[in-house]
């Protein structure tokens, strides 16, 4: 790789690492709501009737169809994860871009379901809130807080899959990137970079003093690291995804169906 | 990213001499080596620390005679919730996981970083960012919180003051804390060097690794909590407002569900260190090496399971209140567990009393008056006697200051060298240390007897039968103040100019006495072999038996 002997370059990847963080951070996720499940719990067994009354008042069909959505977002997501692991990169795109789409459409129609509820005065705080029973009052705020809460991941969730997206359509990768103490040992030699075949790709000027960095970036290839490591985020991304969807599906038979 | 050379590095350039990306304080502000943070930890903790030393000072001089003298009752409450805000959340929590197990850990296990650096970096940001916004808190709008540092719901939810910044600044380093536990455990999980087996980790490996599933199991309920007490401000959900028919009680379930296990996050790192220092200077294998690793996960048990011992006097069932007491008798038994397997390695030692361990044993003593005072607060009848007066004040401080504080001050003392690279004066260091332990117990002890005689916390003024006591206290926090101080100072002037530190001032046996100090950029040269448990000094344990 270079003229200057055994230049190493060690690349930190760690994917089961990664995947341990990931579950780690799930797991936080999960107590996060837990808290509020607690609380739902609570205010369940304290006032039942009202939760009854309330849950009735409820769009199920909204609800069902936010259900199917999200469901349909997991399966897209996990499409995505396996396209890719069979090397298709565009088709792995495509099922992200469906994925994104999905969440987004389910963000609509919680917006049209809260704005709805919103212009009737059912909303923390509002004066027509505060005439209903204790109870229902409860029931608002728990609903308000989850699935804005819930929401909130959701839309985190599609801000993941932009970078995602970027990510996996970069078609570049640095090659070489050298600076401070690595570069200085290389000073007054040339570095020249070769592919596999042995056929030089680039070559570099006698390196002075005044160079404090070099950075050879190779367009229209992506080399196996870079693979591996979308590999990991598309993966860890899926997880998360999956996450958000199972608190809904938790969330959504609580509040929608206890009336049924 | 890790890119680096095999072999060539110049030997010793050690990890502040290596060139770095960006220049001054860049430099520190946007490496991801775990050094360097742990460092920018260690000086924003202290200065915190001195923050919050100063407001308690503040306070005990108010307490000095009777009567309104320099504060006003309004401020002696925005200054206890300060004080207790920054001491918790700024100092005692991230404390010693932050400073010495980000420095530690790593050298420790024979890895060149944590698992991951970036979020690492996060991690003090968040805390910094947490920090600038607490700030903001005190200065603007309403003025600092006056909730005390519980924030118990409904007066958090009532004051004018500026209570959604402080929460959320709370809220903002609680991740901090989750993403470091998170880190840590990965990084015990996937890089411990070749040999070095779960059960041939250092104890304060183990402690970090305990203190790591309590910060992530634990401290998502308080963010979840702190974010309803904002929403409740801001948008009036009522969750925790009668009014609306939400509960009180139960903010302070939430909260005490994560304050509680918080406890042990402040105190297990701290037994942890203890658990290294003990060997070193005994010169001795620790004694029930798996007693006290798997205490410590005991301690993150059953701390889980014990919060209801904060609400004895809340108004909840009797059933609960029998239940919560004898879950909270349990904790002493790992407790226990490990202050004999300390004492046990320590007899027939060959004891060296240098700075850290003098530092580290005052623990032992101060740590056992406050957990045995524990157990008096955790008897359901005392505890209605006791319930808010200075006898949990004095109880808390022992455990907090006396324990995990006076270990971080240990830690300063038998790590600082090889942080920084040069020696303190060791006898300034024994002068302060005396002075310390009279200040503290001078002005921590009064307080179980002011507790006792039912003098109240958090209270501007007493009455005149607790004065005397009350004289007492606050001269004693003068004397522990100079004593911290001179301790300070003392390492201070020694990192910058003492002389230089040796490879292995005290004979540790542990990885990072193998590093050069201070440790090179990458740590090892080559990734170390283990073959030995952690404290193996040599085969004089085998003559001896």
């Amino acid at each position: 790789m270079s003229q200057a002997g055994e230049l190493i370059l060690e690349k930190h990847h760690d994917p089961i690492g990664a995947r341990i963080g990931m579950w780690l951070f799930l797991f936080t996720e999960l107590l996060l709501f837990g808290g509020l499940f607690l609380l739902y719990a609570i205010y369940l067994n304290k006032y039942p009737e009202e939760f009854h009354f309330a849950s009735s008042q409820l769009d199920q069909f909204v609800g069902a169809m936010n259900t199917l959505i999200l469901l349909t977002s997991s399966l897209t997501m996990v499409l995505s994860v396996g396209s890719l692991q069979r090397q298709k990169r565009n088709l792995a795109i495509l099922f992200l871009v469906i994925t994104f789409l999905l969440g987004a459409a389910f963000l609509v129609n919680k917006y049209f379901e809260w704005g709805h509820k919103i212009s009737h005065g059912i909303y923390p705080g509002s004066a027509e809130l505060m005439l209903h029973p204790k109870g229902e009052i409860m029931f608002y705020g728990l609903y308000y807080s989850m699935t804005g809460l819930h929401g909130l991941h959701v839309l985190v969730g599609m801000i993941i899959m932009l970078f995602l997206w970027y990510f996996l359509s970069k078609k570049t990768h640095t090659a070489v990137s050298l600076k401070g103490e690595a570069l200085e040992s290389f000073s007054g030699k040339i570095l020249t970079l070769a592919d596999d075949t042995g056929r030089n790709i680039w070559k570099s000027s006698t390196l002075g003093e005044n160079i404090s960095q070099i950075e050879v970036t190779v367009k229209g290839e992506i080399s196996e690291e870079t693979m591996l490591s979308n590999e990991v985020k598309l993966h860890n991304s899926g997880l998360y995804w999956h996450l958000v969807d199972i608190i809904w599906i938790f969330l959504f038979p609580l509040f929608y169906l206890i009336a049924m | 990213m890790a890119s680096s050379m095999a072999g060539n590095i110049a030997a010793e350039k050690s990890f502040y001499e290596v060139k770095t990306e960006h220049p001054g304080l860049l430099a520190w502000l946007l490496s991801t080596d775990h050094k360097r943070i742990s460092i920018m930890y260690l000086l924003s903790m202290l200065t915190f620390f001195l923050v919050g030393a100063f407001i308690a000072i503040v306070m005990r001089l108010e307490l000095l005679s009777t009567g309104e003298t320099i504060i006003s009752a309004h401020t002696y409450n925005a200054l206890f919730t300060l004080h207790g805000v920054v001491m918790i959340f700024f100092f005692i929590i991230p404390g010693i996981p932050a400073a010495f197990g980000n420095f530690m850990l790593p050298l420790q296990i024979g890895a060149k970083d944590v698992a991951f650096p970036r979020l690492n970096l996060l991690s003090y940001w968040l805390y910094l960012v947490g920090a600038v916004i607490a700030l903001t808190s005190i200065f603007s709008g309403p003025g600092p919180a006056d909730t005390g540092w519980t924030f118990y719901a409904p007066y958090s939810i009532r004051t004018g003051t500026n209570v959604t910044l402080a929460v959320f600044a709370a809220f903002l380093l609680g991740f901090s804390s989750i993403l470091t536990g998170l880190n840590f455990i990965t990084t015990m999980h996937r890089l411990r060097a070749p040999g070095m087996t779960f059960f041939k980790m250092p104890l304060f490996c183990w402690s970090l690794y305990a203190t790591g599933w309590i910060q992530i199991l634990a401290t998502p309920i308080l963010g979840i909590t702190l974010a309803l007490v904002m929403v409740e401000r801001l948008l009036g959900v009522g969750v925790f407002d009668p009014v609306k028919g939400g509960d009180p009680v139960l903010y302070q379930h939430l909260f005490w569900i994560y304050s509680h296990p918080a406890v042990y996050v402040m105190v297990l790192p701290a037994m942890g260190v203890l658990s290294e220092i003990i060997p070193t200077f005994a010169r001795r294998t620790i004694f029930g090496y798996k007693a006290i690793a798997f205490s410590s996960m005991a301690i993150a048990f059953v701390g889980y399971l014990v919060w209801g011992h904060h609400m004895f006097t809340s108004g909840i069932s009797d059933t609960s209140r029998m239940a919560f007491s004898f879950l909270t008798f349990l904790v002493a038994i790992p407790s226990a567990i490990k202050v004999f397997n300390w004492l046990a390695t320590l007899y027939k030692g060959s004891i060296d009393m240098q700075p850290p361990f003098l530092y580290a044993i005052s623990f032992i003593f101060l740590f056992s008056i406050g957990g045995l005072t524990g157990l008096v607060l955790g008897a359901l009848a005392t505890d209605i006697h006791l319930h808010d007066t200075y006898f949990v004040v004095a109880h808390f401080h022992y455990v907090m200051f006396g324990g995990t504080g006076f270990i971080f001050f240990a830690a300063l003392h038998y790590w600082g060298p090889k942080m920084f690279g040069r020696m303190f004066n060791k006898k300034v260091s024994y002068l302060a240390w005396a002075i310390i332990f009279i200040g503290f117990n001078m002005l921590y002890f009064t307080m179980f007897i002011l507790g006792y005689k039912g003098m109240p916390r958090r209270y501007y003024d007493a009455l005149p039968e607790f004065h005397n006591l009350h004289v007492v206290a606050t001269v004693g926090s003068w004397i522990l103040v100079s004593g911290l101080l001179i301790m300070l100072i003392n390492l201070l002037v020694g990192f910058r100019k003492g002389e230089r530190a040796p490879m292995n001032p005290w004979g540790g046996t542990t990885l990072e006495w193998t590093v050069p100090t201070p440790p090179p950029l990458e740590n090892f040269h080559e990734i170390p072999l283990v073959e030995h448990e952690p404290y193996y000094h040599g085969n004089k344990e085998k003559e001896m038996k």
